[in-house]
């Protein structure tokens, strides 16, 4: 069993606003533990996260679920107690046709989800910014840069810093901050490491940003969590988080690779294909991850890429407001 | 001359198919035959497909929406199939082109024309009645209405057997629904028949908010209203509110894939995240006009197999109206992993969770009507009751992805496939399938059999969750919806569960569609003359069951909430009258089907580029409507003598009934 | 609203009719929220383009391609036949049959002008390589704009029926309500016109 939520430490932080309400904090304690148990039969990639943001979120989730079944729970067993005790058979249960109002009780039952939902909405309001995938992770090591562009049916990932590139498999050491910069040079598609927390979208015309962290070294499933057409499923990839060393070895490898990603390799790359193993780059054209971007963001002529980027057109959102500028 | 049109876009080559084309057309010349062999077509279009009479077509709408729910079904017992199989890259048996095909169908089918033709037929068939009208305010529109729903539903069934469906899921986000990434009509069929049946929705919507604001009888004031229809009225707003909106949203994808514009493509410009916006403003209340009549309708219930007016009906009112308003501040919460920054995701976040208040407290006041109440457990009650539990969790779950932080790991998930299941299933089919139950006898004058009806209860309630939980669990395990097949084995004995959970629900669809059968052929026995089966409250149950075509000899007057049950009580209810009026009526018309007809003609022409039939379409739909307004033949008057001798006829039986009104002996009639 | 309407059905018991006989405000009520959604189309579509008016992907900007005083002559165009229907109102209410018809022509003339010039308008922008199709921006343009005109269109043809309605029927009931939502309809699109002149094409030329 992986769940130990009321000795973690994100949950503690969050609890510390809740320590002068003793019973609540009980309360909670328990649902989360209820919780754990129930949950305890299968292994839950998302609720054993290997990072602290996806650490933080599994926290976020408990807490939440705990609050929420200070509701729940009575309310279904009202239900059921209500329905069984004033069945029409038992006669010996109260009558009271008439009766449809009283203000004490309409009182309580605005009241009590008032009081829940203020509570869940204070720490929504708080981890929507502590959570925010564009926030830079806390972090004494200098993040490492991942800039991912999606494809179909495939991920494409480029080390800048590095200048190295693989195709469907990613690794980075643990312990340090990764900094994955995103976009699509097709369909939309999602980008998301369960066992490591947050995903975000991948969009043609414009980045988007989620920042990751492992804290401990494994090989973790991702895949694109949103539907991109035909070879959608088979669009997932391997994500290795692993120590100093095994980041140089697996970025010697790519050096090692045959192959270099130019723009006519990326074209051939970019073209639909199903089922795509495996492959590293030992280099990179630079700024190929810019010029994905651009290409739809300027004039009629397509696959520029390899052209020097023309101005940023102002009619695609920077990356933090695009919902601001669609509403 | 026929556009993009030939044999080839039949899929000769697809068994599943194939085999489909073959039953239906086998079970579709059988019926017709029948029909024929019956000599009932005269019937059927006199009585029925050029009906103005808000109840007929209630009925009509509730028929197509069951029909559309078999086929919604066999989509989603399909999709339970391929996933339980294709486990660790197992092909399964559906290739992902038909795969994605179907969930893409499943989504549009259920929404579109299983839930909303359900809603919109008891929303018909209650409405007018519970309100003391003879009729909505414009019936030809009704009509009209009800065909244009049709025309998409024949839209989205052609596409099945010719060319294809869209294969985008089913709000179809571009850029994969543009020309470039979806040549195929798939799209073309999803927008075509969406716009039809979206405008027939429009109509009734607007028809739905006069009838409820000017139609009322004499007394009922706003808050004399029965809750459902309050709960139609703010479904209607809503509707109006909303649906212009996904008609522009269609259109401009229309016009990206027709006119070759870029509203939503990546090239030139083209924002797909605003289609995004502009779907899910559209898509959220959307949710709320599906849930908000269900909700009127466990009121109804409730209130009357408890014996006692409904707890806390102002609550409700207010409730009502305010999730109302509060459904178009949320459709952010559907995306919040596009990046739109902290304080924007967490003002959404917040905006859902506050909706939940209002509907928290609709649940607290089911429960304390039930409270000191005398509850019958009828099959209407099982539904209420399995759908306060099952909703109660749904809502949880909808509140938790509402919190962004946590959205990040669950959205896109089978979490979320799970929770909109449970509130969807939870409250709009369970609310369905209780309303039905609970108004059958008021459309057809006889009951429903209650054994059959609580064996389709406890098949859907369990099936439900043993689909489902599952499916919760999986989501915790980091698999996302769509998948036609995938890697990790460990996601198999779920899936294999939730798809003997669909095999459950499966069992309890054939108990409705048994429980119908066994109800018509034992009618006599389940035969309800009195009008009032239930000992209900509202106006609908005062009249006959069931109720004449202009439903009211006199419209009765109203001074208080449960006016009926008040009559019944101080031994006003069944007068008899004197002498009774002329009734003034709307005449039938056809013109309501030959309008979906050309509308389905258009559409399919616009599909395949056949421009010729598009313009002869168009011009049939409108030049239908002007011919129309030429017919001063509209209306006529029913007799007074006429009337007095179809009220003679029914108040014997109703007389006798006076005294009936404690529900525990009503209960036990029941039993 | 909901007490007149109360009234209103109190004064037609007390007559020995019933619901059923539309004084014509139900059917007014009706087209009102029509109205409203039709508004909410417009609303759609302008803050699509809101969005999208600077999305010009290297081609054309408003500022160059719009000729405000071409556009202006169009608003005087529909303002005119706004009052021209005002006066055919007018005579209605004065049960001033032929006289109806002959102002109702007369708004037909200057709609059709309207709905002229906006297609010149479209043909030379597409001419000149700007058609919807170059961005998104002119996509959102030709769009909002030609709704619009696809409005004018229709009313068009249902002023073309309402003039023969009345050459057959005269003044009845019916023709006058129907008259009124026209009239309403009619008005309505000038409202919006209002709005595409000033956000689409003072905003952008400006």
């Amino acid at each position: 069993m992986q769940v130990v939520p009321t000795t973690h430490p994100p949950l503690a932080r969050l609890k510390e606003s809740f320590v002068n309400k003793r019973s609540l904090v009980s309360t909670l304690r328990w649902s989360c533990a209820g919780a754990a148990v129930f949950l305890s039969g299968c292994n839950m990639e998302v609720l054993s996260p290997k990072g602290d943001v996806g650490m933080q979120e599994k926290s976020l989730i408990l807490i939440a679920l705990g609050l929420m079944l200070l509701v729940v729970i009575p309310v279904i067993a009202m239900t059921l107690i209500f329905a069984w005790r004033y069945r029409a058979s038992n006669t010996k249960a109260t009558y009271a046709p008439k009766w449809s109002h009283s203000t004490a009780i309409e009182a309580v039952v605005w009241t009590i989800p008032c009081i829940i939902i203020a509570i869940l909405a204070t720490i929504t309001w708080r981890t929507s910014h502590t959570l925010d995938p564009y926030k830079p992770l806390d972090s004494k090591v200098k993040p490492i840069t991942i800039q991912v562009v999606s494809l179909d049916w495939k991920w494409l990932f480029i080390y800048p810093d590095y200048g190295v590139a693989s195709v469907n498999e990613i690794a980075f050491p643990t312990d340090v901050p990764v900094h994955f910069e995103i976009t699509s040079d097709s369909v939309m598609n999602a980008f998301f490491i369960p066992q490591l927390g947050s995903q975000i979208y991948a969009m043609a015309g414009m980045e988007t940003q989620v920042n990751l962290i492992a804290n401990e070294p494994g090989n973790y499933a991702g895949l694109s969590t949103n539907y991109s057409g035909e070879g959608f499923s088979d669009m997932h990839f391997a994500a290795i988080a692993t120590s100093q060393q095994g980041f140089k070895d697996w970025v010697n490898k790519a050096k090692a690779s045959s192959t270099q990603l130019n723009v006519q390799a990326y074209h051939a790359l970019a073209q639909p294909s199903e089922k795509q193993g495996v492959s590293y780059y030992a280099a990179v054209t630079p700024g190929l991850f810019n010029n994905v971007i651009q290409q739809y963001m300027s004039d009629m002529s397509m696959n520029r890429i390899g052209t020097p980027p023309p101005a940023q057109a102002s009619a695609i959102p920077s990356p933090n407001d695009h919902a601001k500028a669609s509403e | 001359m026929f556009g993009k049109l030939s044999l080839s876009a039949i899929p000769f080559h697809e068994p599943i198919i194939m085999g489909t084309l073959l039953m239906v057309s086998l079970a579709g010349a059988a019926l017709l035959g029948w029909v024929t062999y019956q000599r009932k077509w005269g019937y059927l279009w006199s009585e029925w497909f050029t009906t103005v009479d808000h109840k007929r077509i209630g009925v009509m709408y509730i028929i197509m929406a069951l029909l559309m729910l078999l086929r919604g079904f066999a989509d989603a017992i399909m999709m339970r199939g391929q996933q339980a199989m294709a486990s660790a890259d197992a092909a399964g048996y559906l290739p992902p082109h038909h795969y994605d095909q179907i969930f893409t169908a499943h989504g549009d089918i259920m929404i579109f024309f299983m839930a909303m033709p359900f809603i919109t037929g008891l929303m018909n068939l209650v409405v007018p009645l519970q309100i003391g009208a003879r009729d909505v305010a414009y019936p030809f529109l009704n009509s009209l209405s009800y065909w244009l729903t049709a025309s998409g539903v024949v839209l989205i069934m052609v596409s099945m057997f010719v060319g294809d469906f869209a294969a985008t899921g089913w709000l179809a986000y571009p850029p994969l629904s543009e020309l470039k990434f979806s040549p195929t009509v798939g799209v073309d069929y999803y927008i075509w028949s969406l716009q039809l049946s979206g405008l027939g929705t429009t109509l009734s919507g607007i028809n739905f908010i006069v009838t409820i604001l000017r139609m009322r009888t004499p007394g009922m004031t706003l808050m004399k209203m029965p809750v459902f229809t309050w709960t139609a009225l703010v479904t209607n707003i809503l509707i109006v509110a909303a649906f212009p909106v996904l008609t522009v949203t269609l259109a401009l994808l229309a016009a990206d894939r027709y006119l070759d514009m870029h509203f939503f493509t990546n090239e030139l410009g083209g924002n797909a995240m605003m289609y995004v916006n502009l779907i899910w403003i559209w898509g959220h209340p959307e949710v709320y006009i599906l849930v908000l009549p269900c909700f009127g309708a466990f009121s109804e219930i409730i209130a009357t197999f408890s014996g006692k007016p409904l707890f806390g009906y102002k609550s409700m009112v207010y409730a009502t109206a305010g999730i109302g308003i509060l459904s178009f501040l949320v459709w952010l919460h559907h995306f919040f992993t596009m990046g739109s920054g902290a304080d924007v995701n967490a003002f959404f976040g917040i905006m859902t969770m506050i909706i939940s208040v209002p509907t928290g407290v609709k649940l607290f006041n089911w429960l304390f009507t039930m409270y000191r109440g005398r509850v019958r457990l009828t099959v209407p009650v099982l539904w209420t009751i399995g759908f306060m539990v099952t909703f109660t969790v749904g809502g949880m779950t909808g509140v938790l992805l509402a919190v962004p932080g946590a959205d990040f790991v669950l959205h896109n998930s089978v979490f979320l496939i799970a929770h909109f299941h449970n509130v969807i299933i939870g409250g709009v089919v369970f609310g369905c399938l209780a309303a039905m139950n609970y108004w059958f006898p008021k459309a057809f004058g006889f009951k429903l059999e209650e054994r059959f009806g609580k064996y389709s209860f406890w098949c859907w309630l369990v099936g439900f969750y043993v689909a489902f939980v599952p499916l919760y669990i999986l989501g915790l395990k980091g698999m996302t919806r769509r998948m036609n097949h995938y890697v990790n084995p460990e996601w198999q004995p779920y899936l294999v569960v939730a798809l003997i959970g669909a095999v459950i629900i499966m069992a309890g669809i054939g108990f409705t569609l048994l429980q119908i059968v066994v109800s018509v052929r034992n009618r006599a026995e389940n035969r309800d003359l009195t009008g009032d089966p239930w000992g209900g409250r509202t106006l609908e149950w005062s009249t006959s069951s069931p109720p004449p075509f202009y439903n009211f000899a006199v419209l009765p007057h109203v001074e208080e909430l449960d006016q009926f049950w008040a009559d019944k009580e101080h031994k006003r209810a069944y007068k008899r009258q004197a002498r009774y009026a002329d009734i003034h009526m709307p005449r039938n018309t056809g013109v309501g089907v030959f309008m979906g007809a050309f509308g389905t003609a258009m559409g399919f022409a616009l599909v395949w580029h056949i421009w010729w039939l598009a313009a002869a379409g168009l011009l049939g739909m409108v030049g239908s409507f002007i011919a129309r307004a030429y017919d001063t033949d509209v209306d006529y008057y029913v007799s007074g003598a006429e009337v007095e001798k179809i009220e003679r006829a029914r108040l014997v039986p109703s007389q006798k009934l006076v005294d009936h009104v404690d529900p525990a002996s009503a209960g036990q009639k029941v039993a | 609203m909901s007490s007149s309407a109360i009234t209103a059905n109190h004064d037609v018991i007390a007559h020995g009719a019933d619901e059923h006989h539309d004084d014509g405000s139900k059917t007014l009520l009706g087209f009102w929220i029509y109205l409203m959604s039709d508004c909410l189309i417009f609303s759609a579509l302008f803050a699509t383009f809101g969005v999208l008016a600077n999305a010009t992907a290297g081609g054309p900007s408003g500022k160059e391609l719009f000729d405000l005083p071409y556009v202006l002559g169009e608003t005087m165009l529909l303002l005119v036949s706004s009052f021209t229907f005002g006066v055919a109102m007018l005579n209605m209410h004065a049960e001033r049959r032929n006289k109806v018809i002959g102002w109702l022509f007369i708004t037909l003339l200057f709609g059709a002008a309207f709905v002229a010039m906006e297609i010149h308008e479209f043909a030379h922008l597409i001419h000149e390589g700007a058609g919807p199709d170059r961005s998104a921006f002119l996509s959102s343009y030709f769009t909002l704009v030609g709704t619009h005109g696809l409005h004018v269109t229709c009313g068009l043809i249902w002023i073309v029926v309402m003039m023969d309605m009345l050459r057959r029927y005269g003044l009845n009931d019916a023709v006058r309500r129907r008259l009124s939502c026209l009239s309403l309809f009619w008005h309505f699109l000038d409202v919006v016109w209002i709005c595409v002149f000033t956000i689409v094409y003072l905003r952008g030329v400006l």
